[in-house]
């Protein structure tokens, strides 16, 4: 069978494993995504007779409904699953979880997993593409990809020095270890800063400069990306208070008037509005944080028509 | 029956021994050492392999009773026969937990009966292993026990640690720690290192090891009682018990093969089969660890032979239960990687295998001096040979080594005077 060749082994897993030559095709083809999103005609059929399954281990609005919308929008037989009703508490491990949906004939899986290594882990025992919509603390592939191709709309087309910040917990956050890899490929000035609690002990393995002080880091910053701090962590110990934590990370007007005044705001949601951001900085005109959702969908439409052999964008 | 081994390189550092001569073996002992030796009933050609004492590996898991599905006392035998082991203690984490003396002796039993290597039985030293009461450790140890240990789990409460190294004193036993402080553990599932901070894994950092260690360590130098730190595999804290036993603290360690000839790399990418704990560490820790076989510090190089069942470990990394078997590998992983490197020599392998761990515990082993008994293992050094996991005689088929090929095993292995492995294969061959 003839298909478009393809750059992809069939698994989108994380960025470290993807070519700048791969990434730069994946946005080519979300921006003839996005022009498919905003025809009108929401209903393209590259993905007619694909069937993809989200198989999701944790909560979460965006990323499973945007990848629900991208099958759907290109034809494909899309079906979710929801694990808190499904066999999986009944005990079935992955695995056999995926081995099922592989003898349903799926062409695709979806899989957000709160366990690290878990899509590589599925990519290996079953034959269906996996596209890793989170797992644990390891990779985040699809966020970063969307991150990339707003940030350029927002006209930070070469990120080469750009001085490029994270807020927040690295230590536990898949998005922060996806972006770094990602805004590394491009040779970006990549700052990180937190409560040190919520640094990995060895962040230097990651190729970024730590800031203690979220005024130094926010200084002068191109890309600022806050993450979402999780409140088990407080009740863990990893830090005193909220209110402690909102004081001395958290962004907000004062804060983003020590960043270029073009800085673009990321979060990739959902927001503790007062926590790590305040409400004037999620809503100022610097804040990409809607348009991330947005291009969320068409991100998601170019992995699954590239992955899963779909017909020519044009 | 009369056997003689003839002109194998025999290597018996217990007395000063490197060179080629015949072993008679009579009545299940070492009759004579010599050249030209004769008048046996059945002769084995050693010539060009080196004959050994038996290995000693002071740190298995058999799982029986409790967990037949992971081993048996005859599987985790029989993959210690095949790997040229010809003792192993067996630690005390069963169902029922080894804490009193019948489970002692029933272990010992079944050994006798069923078993292709002398299994010497570490005792529980708490009730069920919960760290809260003492268990009857006299009693265990009037059945033979070899040492106590709560493997597995840290004694937390140094007030019960204490009071065990006080109690055993009396008879003058040994208490076998799992030196790594439960907290800090419970936060991670491997080596917090460079690897875990780019997978993402939650890590561990060494400082665990290095403050349990510190505090057994007073605890020995305080009661007086002998302290042998299990499975020592961090380089901090191999410098704790090292500078203890300048100072005369009667504190011992041993280190695992896994962590003298593996990093954390192996778990970069989520691999089941290299999940274990202490953690592999970085190559700073492995070195520590070579450096601590060869200066001395670290007394015996084991194992931990821990099976488990494939659907405990086939599973995502975190979900998986720590361990993995070791005994059909470990001395073709050391001759490889170790020994022809230029790392360990001869006499540094058969001393840590097996001389020193014996010696260490008052076993009956590590030694062919005439008189003692005829556990002897046969190598080829140059034997090359792929490890293979489907082939283990063990009943996890898992190895973090799967694939590897290695430079030298055992190739006959002697127990009592009987061959229980000849090439590979495992039998009862004085039976056949």
């Amino acid at each position: 069978m003839e298909k478009k060749p393809s750059l992809f082994f069939f698994v989108i897993l994380d960025i470290e494993s993807l070519s700048r030559e791969e990434i730069e095709l994946i946005m080519a083809t979300g921006g003839e995504m996005k022009k498919i999103m905003k025809s009108g005609m929401k209903k393209a059929d590259y993905l007619k007779g694909k069937s993809v399954i989200t198989l999701f281990y944790e909560a979460s609005t965006r990323t499973r409904t945007s990848f629900e919308s991208a099958g759907k929008y290109l034809g494909a037989h899309v079906v979710n699953i929801n694990t808190a009703s499904s066999s999986v508490t009944k005990g079935e491990c992955l695995k056999d979880t995926v081995l099922v949906l592989e003898n349903m004939d799926c062409d695709g899986v979806i899989i957000r997993t709160p366990m690290e290594g878990a899509s590589v882990y599925a990519a290996k025992v079953g034959k269906p593409v996996v596209i890793n919509a989170g797992d644990g603390a390891h990779a985040h592939p699809s966020q970063a990809l969307l991150d990339l191709f707003t940030l350029r709309e927002y006209g930070k087309k070469d990120l080469q020095g750009l001085k490029m910040v994270i807020v927040g917990d690295i230590l536990y956050s898949r998005v922060a270890r996806s972006n770094i890899a990602m805004w590394k490929k491009f040779g970006a000035d990549i700052h990180v800063c937190g409560p040190m609690t919520l640094l990995p002990h060895d962040i230097s393995a990651l190729g970024v400069t730590v800031d203690a002080r979220v005024e130094d880091a926010l200084r002068d910053a191109d890309v600022v990306d806050v993450l979402r701090i999780q409140l088990e962590r407080q009740k863990n110990g990893l830090f005193p208070t909220p209110r402690e934590y909102s004081r001395q990370y958290g962004v907000n007007d004062e804060r983003l008037a020590l960043c270029k005044k073009d800085v673009v705001i990321l979060h990739p949601g959902p927001m503790n509005r007062g926590l790590e951001i305040s409400y004037g900085v999620g809503y100022c005109g610097n804040a990409a944080i809607r348009d991330q959702v947005n291009n969320g969908v068409a991100v998601r439409m170019a992995l699954l028509n590239l992955t899963l052999g779909g017909g020519e964008a044009k | 029956m009369k056997l003689l081994i003839k002109n194998g390189r025999v290597v018996d550092p217990s007395q000063d021994l490197d060179k080629v001569c015949d072993v008679l073996i009579e009545e299940g002992r070492i009759a004579a050492l010599g050249e030209n030796l004769a008048g046996a009933d059945e002769v084995y050609d050693a010539k060009g392999l080196v004959v050994m004492p038996g290995l000693v590996d002071l740190h298995t898991h058999l799982r029986e009773p409790g967990y037949e599905a992971k081993e048996t006392i005859r599987t985790g035998t029989m993959a210690a026969a095949a790997g040229g082991v010809t003792t192993v203690a067996c630690m005390p984490n069963t169902a029922p937990v080894c804490d009193n003396s019948i489970v002692v002796s029933g272990i010992k039993e079944r050994a006798l009966r069923e078993g292709f290597a002398h299994v010497e039985v570490v005792g529980a030293i708490t009730k069920k292993q919960e760290g809260k009461e003492l268990a009857e450790l006299a009693d265990m140890a009037e059945k033979g026990a070899m040492a106590f240990s709560d493997d597995g789990h840290y004694v937390k409460s140094s007030r019960m640690m204490t009071l065990a190294a006080k109690y055993v004193s009396a008879f003058g036993k040994t208490l076998i720690c799992h030196a790594i402080d439960p907290e800090l553990d419970s936060d991670g599932f491997m080596h917090e290192g460079a690897v875990s901070a780019r997978n993402g894994v939650p890590g561990v950092p060494a400082l665990a090891e290095d403050i349990a260690v510190a505090r057994d360590v007073l605890i020995a130098e305080y009661t007086g009682t002998h302290v042998h730190i299990a499975h020592c595999a961090s380089k901090g804290a191999l410098d704790i018990i090292r500078q203890a036993q300048k100072r005369g603290v009667h504190v011992t360690c041993e280190v695992t093969v896994h962590h003298l000839t593996l990093t954390d790399e192996a778990c970069a990418d989520y691999n089941t089969a290299a999940k274990i704990n202490p953690p592999l560490r970085s190559m700073d820790h492995v070195e520590a660890c070579r450096q601590a076989v060869l200066d001395g510090t670290a007394s015996a190089v084991v194992t931990d032979h821990s099976p488990h069942c494939m659907e405990e470990k086939d599973v995502e990394f975190r979900n998986a239960p720590n361990g993995f078997p070791g005994l059909e590998t470990s001395l073709g992983v050391v001759l490889t990687d170790l020994y022809h490197t230029g790392i360990f020599d001869l006499k540094t392998v058969v001393q840590k295998m097996s001389r020193e761990p014996a010696e260490l515990f008052g076993l009956n082993a590590g030694t062919l001096k005439v008189g003692a008994p005829a556990d002897v293992t046969v190598v080829d050094l140059d034997k090359e040979w792929v490890v293979d996991p489907e082939k283990f005689y063990s009943k996890c088929h898992l190895s973090p080594y799967a694939g590897k090929t290695c430079r030298g095993r055992a190739v006959a292995t002697i127990l009592a005077g009987k061959f229980v492995m000849k090439e590979g294969k495992v039998k009862d061959y004085a039976k056949a």
